[in-house]
């Protein structure tokens, strides 16, 4: 076994694989910030992070101005909600099974967008984390609603959940649209967008609440890294191998929704990059989830700092919507993925 | 000293229909009993109520004196492992990566395998000859490779009781022998306590100490294989004839199935009854 004892999981590999992705990450991250309408020079970005936050006179200075209220905080969002996704893609995935299941395609999107859109119609904005919680609940009622269609069967087909995450999509999206169409507020405006993933609308408050929820929400989901790799084997093998299945499983899908609910209440739907992420991340490090959840964790992230990069300068002065340039990646490997995975 | 498995007046239904009804047994430490029975007759229930997927809606489990209900889920894991039936296998593991799985109800949450537990492991593949496919995915591996992956991810988990579920139902004849030949071996070295569920009469007659028969839910007959399996007792619970003489080499019986004659149209086996012999 020592020959091939590299390729298991040890404290050692798991410092090595997380410094990589980390550094990978950083690098991404310099690099998106640098770019944008105006564009800002190495040099420059390390002056700016010398020198640290504008404030008084200096707070005249544009460069460091758009780079510390703008660029920064927008691509840490991009980050944390690319990690986030990616994140909930792995536990998803692990839990049912499958592959081919990410939030997006499930239909925990379609549920928390639903829960947010209420909120903000309702004016629960207004309460401390309104919008987030409803939309909690409406990912939480739709991650039960699939998981439940899919527990009829006991070897879950593919078929029957992207069957039972069809109808929750079709359904939900109905729902958006019926209180899209009866209201009249303002908010509304902006929601078309929205739908297709908007970093560009969350406050520092908002981004710091994401950071605290993913990471939180990552310690729980880490804590049951050994756990999900019997999922993966299946139900029977965790349970005989001494893991609480159902309450697992419940603590697991909650995680995972709410890592959804959070991304979809402050940026809306993005698509695909809970699907990507975690094959990739596979098919490179191998199905170990102690590996593969930070893996995923900072890859995600990274990837969605380039899509929003994209995003931001492929149309500019115009932005697109960042759900357009993960789906424009992911339907093509959700394809590729369900041909491989066909009989 | 008390028995390793003791069953005491079981009864478990799903729904509605009884799959089991007060059934009592007892499997001595270090015993190598088969259970034989029909389609549902409740053979499998029968080892998920040992190894605690379901728990008796009636009657009591005893693991060691200990009642099954009262461990939880880590204790029963480090006492009882299962070799189930072969299932397909969705994500990339490797066979080392399955085999360490052994180790989880010894480890804790946070704790990364050790060195202890890699020899361990090493041992285990060691012994059912799984050490060169370590590397490999289990996806790739024949039939047999990967059974025999599975009793090493149970010998892994250092249990004092091993649960066969139909292990061999995929085997061919080579690696059936070869698999009851590691479990007997394992039983008498290692002391382990061994309960197989099997299809096959002749192999659980070759290689099982005892034997028990499962029919409609009930035991109706348990002792050694030459007082159980008999022409009468296989009619009896599969409805299939068979003569059953002596295996030439070590005296267990032996069955030879003989040619159903279809009785007449309109007879109660077209009812659904069993066949008149």
């Amino acid at each position: 076994m020592e020959d091939t004892l590299h390729k298991i999981v040890t404290p050692a590999r798991l410092i090595r694989v997380t410094l990589v992705f980390s550094a990978g990450f950083l690098l991404v991250a310099i690099l998106a910030v640098m770019v944008g309408p105006s564009e800002i020079t190495p040099l420059e970005l390390l002056k700016a992070l010398l020198q640290g936050r504008p404030e008084g006179e200096a707070a005249a200075d544009p460069g460091r101005t758009i780079l510390f209220s703008i660029r920064i905080p927008r691509v840490l969002f991009a980050g944390i909600v690319g990690a986030a996704l990616a994140t909930a893609g792995v536990v998803f995935q692990a839990l049912l099974r499958n592959p081919l299941a990410d939030p997006f395609v499930l239909g925990v999107s379609g549920g928390a967008s639903v829960g947010a859109i209420a909120g903000i119609l309702l004016g629960a904005a207004a309460l401390p984390f309104g919008t987030p919680l409803l939309a909690f609940a409406g990912a939480l009622a739709a991650a039960f609603l699939v998981f439940g269609t899919a527990r009829r069967s006991t070897t879950l087909s593919s078929n029957t959940l992207l069957l039972a995450g069809v109808i929750v999509n079709a359904f939900t999206s109905a729902v958006v649209m019926f209180l899209l169409s009866v209201s009249t507020r303002g908010e509304v405006h902006n929601a078309l967008f929205w739908l297709m993933g908007d970093l560009g609308l969350a406050s520092g408050r908002d981004i710091g609440l994401a950071a605290l929820i993913l990471l939180a929400a990552f310690v729980l989901i880490y804590a049951h890294g050994r756990a999900l790799n019997l999922f993966v084997i299946g139900e029977d093998t965790a349970l005989r191998l001494g893991v609480s299945v159902e309450s697992t499983k419940k603590v697991l899908l909650a995680a995972a929704s709410v890592l959804t609910a959070v991304t979809v209440s402050l940026c809306g739907i993005i698509g695909f990059v809970g699907l990507i992420i975690p094959h990739m991340m596979r098919m490179v490090l191998g199905s170990d989830h102690r590996l593969l959840l930070p893996a995923s964790l900072l890859f995600g992230g990274a990837f969605l700092v380039v899509a929003d990069a994209f995003s931001r300068t492929l149309m500019a002065p115009a932005e697109l919507p960042v759900g357009v340039i993960t789906a424009l990646c992911g339907a093509p490997y959700f394809v590729y993925l369900l041909r491989r995975s066909a009989p | 000293m008390t028995p390793a498995i003791r069953l005491e007046f079981v009864s478990f239904r799903y729904d509605q229909a009884w799959v089991l009804r007060e059934v009592s047994l007892e499997v001595e430490r270090g015993g190598f009993l088969g259970i034989l029975g029909p389609n549902g007759s409740g053979k499998t229930t029968l080892l998920n109520l040992v190894d605690g997927i379901l728990s008796p809606r009636e009657g009591r489990v005893f693991l060691e004196g200990e009642d099954a209900a009262t461990l939880d889920r880590d204790e029963l894991a480090r006492r009882v492992a299962v070799v189930p039936q072969d299932s397909p296998l969705i994500f990339p593991f490797t066979v080392q990566e399955i085999v360490l799985m052994g180790r989880t109800p010894h480890l804790g949450r946070w704790r990364f395998e050790g060195q202890r537990d890699f020899e361990i492991a090493r041992d285990a593949m060691k012994r059912t000859g799984t050490l060169p496919l370590a590397g490999r995915p289990m996806s790739e591996l024949s039939g047999g490779e990967r059974q025999r992956v599975l009793i090493a991810r149970a010998l892994a988990q250092e249990p004092r009781i091993l649960l066969l579920d139909e292990p061999t139902s995929n085997l061919d004849i080579h690696h059936q022998l070869a698999f009851f030949s590691l479990v007997e071996d394992l039983n008498r070295t290692r002391g382990l306590t061994v309960v197989a569920v099997s299809h096959d009469i002749n192999l659980a007659s070759l290689y099982c100490r005892r034997i028990a028969l499962l029919k409609d839910g009930a035991v109706c007959g348990e002792g050694r294989p030459e007082d159980i399996i008999t022409e009468e007792s296989i009619r009896d619970v599969f409805g299939a004839p068979v003569r059953v003489d002596r295996h030439p080499e070590t005296g267990r019986p032996r069955i030879t199935p003989i040619r159903h004659h279809l009785p007449e149209r309109g007879s109660r086996w077209e009812t659904g009854a069993a066949p008149q012999l």
